[in-house]
């Protein structure tokens, strides 16, 4: 399996000791709440929409450095991008992370930017959902849905162990 | 067949060994216990999750299944003759093993949580109605939790949950103002699987019994550390886990008092647990059979038997000691840690070890600790409520047995430095 470092990038590791963005939103239009059940991770992801413009987007929420970073990168990466744009992305990340990305091996889907720095979580399976909690967390914000994002469900994680 | 059994039976521990243990010899025992993960040799310390398998078990199932196999209970010939007796032989060695009065107060089930549930869909259905109070303490784990909180919701009972303090233990006085003449059952923890406490279950039994209603004890995390005489607990109720005690998942034991057995309604109906059926009316069997509805894990049963007769041959005397000076051993080293706080302190613990490190997620932690080799459970441990009492969302914990050694404690401290190397 690969050197922890493809997982726990520097970018990964500084996004989770400061995440942008990691505020609540009073003047919030939407908001959607994740939770993962297996972990305890906790994230609200509120969102200003200008018509199908995402103008400011902020989170809150406790969880791992895997999933802290990916929210406050998430943060970044969508701020002033239209639903569209936001989705599709989704859709990149997730064949990202899910390691069904880009044509062959190591080679990585164009327009992820900073999102990269999640490669190496394919790798680590346990660990697709950690990454994936904010990004399922914004869909549902972005479909006006109210209902708990439970990456459990999302990725087919089973329950629990004593 | 059953010669060569024998034989890897008593392959590594010749006679039982008094107040000694040779762990090196018995890690021969275990046969997974040998590889690699992620190129490291694997140190599994998730035994509180399930426990690995002795070769006399993994011997013991395949021997069932090459020779043995064919239903219970059912057939005249040879076969299922054999099966009977094998299955039935395990009754009496978890009735010895507990130091039940008589096998027919062993019942099989599919494990601790299904024999909660057997106790509180029968006895609590029966007995419990609307106002009446159970308690349990706030360290338990969901499977002693979740069933109550059902049974409660149908009858209009009330759930009272007895506190613990700072370092994990149960207060007793707090439980004891909870007892009233409402009281009608009580359901404890043995040995917490998310903080390693022993629980004061005698005492809990006496208090009980003062007041004349029954106690459940779930003996889930105490069976494979701690010797139990249900006799001397006194307790009404008794659960285990075959996979927890090193035999295979999908098995457990429900012990009861017979008194109490007898007058409980079945769990599920079906065959065997009947003596006669018509249209018009069914008897029910005797116990333990009436709670034994459909045919049974036999080959489950049978490596249960096997587990326990590891356990036997190694002592549980011996585990303990072993187990109580790896504790000590490990807890000295994890203490000398800056920034790892270790949750659940009590004097009375069992060999887990929970703990948290400032600035890093226990779910990091498991994974570069994976990344050594080293298998330990990151999350709440089906215990939310305990995670809640201590104001965190979760803990990294190491849980041993005896087939654990002090050079895989060490191999844990240094996973956990390059942890918090990396979370720098």
């Amino acid at each position: 399996m690969s050197d922890l470092h493809g997982l726990y990038q520097e970018v990964i590791l500084d996004h989770n000791k400061k995440p942008h963005n990691f505020r609540a939103m009073a003047e919030a239009n939407r908001r959607a709440e994740g939770f993962n059940r297996l972990c305890g991770d906790k994230v609200t992801i509120f969102l200003k929409m200008d018509g199908e413009q995402i103008s400011d987007i902020s989170f809150q929420g406790s969880g791992c450095a895997i999933s802290t970073a990916s929210a406050s990168i998430l943060t970044d990466a969508v701020k002033g991008k239209t639903r569209a744009e936001a989705e599709s992305l989704f859709q990149t990340f997730h064949n990202l992370v899910t390691g069904h990305g880009g044509n062959g091996k190591n080679q990585q889907p164009a327009g992820l930017g900073k999102l990269a720095v999640f490669s190496g979580v394919s790798e680590y399976p346990a660990r697709v959902k950690c990454a994936s909690l904010a990004w399922h967390t914004l869909h549902n914000a972005l479909q006006g849905n109210q209902e708990l994002v439970s990456t459990e469900i999302e990725e087919q994680v089973p329950g629990e162990i004593r | 067949m059953a010669t060569t059994h024998h034989e890897v039976l008593g392959s590594a521990i010749d006679a039982p060994q008094s107040g000694s243990l040779d762990v090196y010899k018995i890690r021969e025992d275990f046969p997974i216990l040998k590889q690699k993960v992620n190129g490291k040799p694997l140190v599994y310390l998730d035994n509180a999750a399930t426990s690995q398998k002795p070769q006399a078990v993994l011997d013991a199932l395949k021997h069932y299944y090459t020779v043995d196999n064919s239903n219970v209970h059912r057939g005249v010939h040879e076969l299922s003759q054999r099966a009977t007796k094998a299955y039935e032989d395990v009754r009496a060695k978890v009735q010895h093993f507990l130091n039940a009065r008589e096998s027919r107060e062993i019942i099989y089930v599919r494990g601790t949580t299904e024999a909660i549930n057997l106790v509180a869909m029968t006895y609590g259905r029966k007995n419990i109605g609307a106002g009446d109070e159970i308690i349990i303490t706030a360290m338990e784990h969901h499977s002693n939790i979740v069933p109550w909180q059902l049974l409660c919701e149908e009858k209009g009972a009330v759930l009272r949950v007895a506190p613990i303090n700072d370092s994990g233990e149960l207060l007793l006085d707090e439980f004891k103002n909870l007892l009233n003449p409402q009281t009608k059952f009580v359901a404890v923890a043995h040995v917490s699987n998310a903080l390693g406490t022993v629980n004061p279950v005698r005492q809990i039994v006496e208090l009980a019994h003062r007041s004349n209603f029954p106690v459940l004890i779930d003996g889930a995390q105490a069976a494979p550390h701690i010797k139990i005489d249900v006799q001397a607990l006194d307790c009404d109720f008794y659960t285990l886990s075959s996979h927890k005690i090193f035999g295979p998942t999908g098995v457990g034991v429900l012990y009861g008092k017979a008194a109490l057995l007898e007058a409980m309604p079945p769990y599920q109906g079906g065959g065997d647990m009947i003596s006669s059926v018509t249209f018009e009316k069914t008897l029910y069997n005797v116990i333990p059979y009436k709670f034994e509805a459909g045919t049974p894990n036999i080959a489950g049963v049978i490596g249960l038997g096997a587990g326990i007769d590891y356990v036997n041959r190694v002592g549980l005397e011996n585990i303990a000691a072993y187990e109580h000076e790896l504790l000590a051993y490990a807890t000295e080293q994890l203490t000398k840690i800056p920034g790892l706080r270790i949750i659940g302190t009590a004097k009375e613990k069992a060999a887990v070890l929970s703990f948290v490190l400032e600035g890093v997620h226990p779910h990091d932690a498991g994974t570069i600790l994976d990344q050594e080799g080293i298998a330990v459970r990151t999350g709440h441990h089906c215990a939310q409520p305990v995670m809640n009492r201590f104001g965190i969302p979760a803990t990294t914990r190491a849980s041993l047995a005896f087939y654990n050694t002090k050079e895989e404690v060490d191999a844990l401290v240094k996973g956990i430095k390059k942890v918090q190397e990396i979370f720098a």
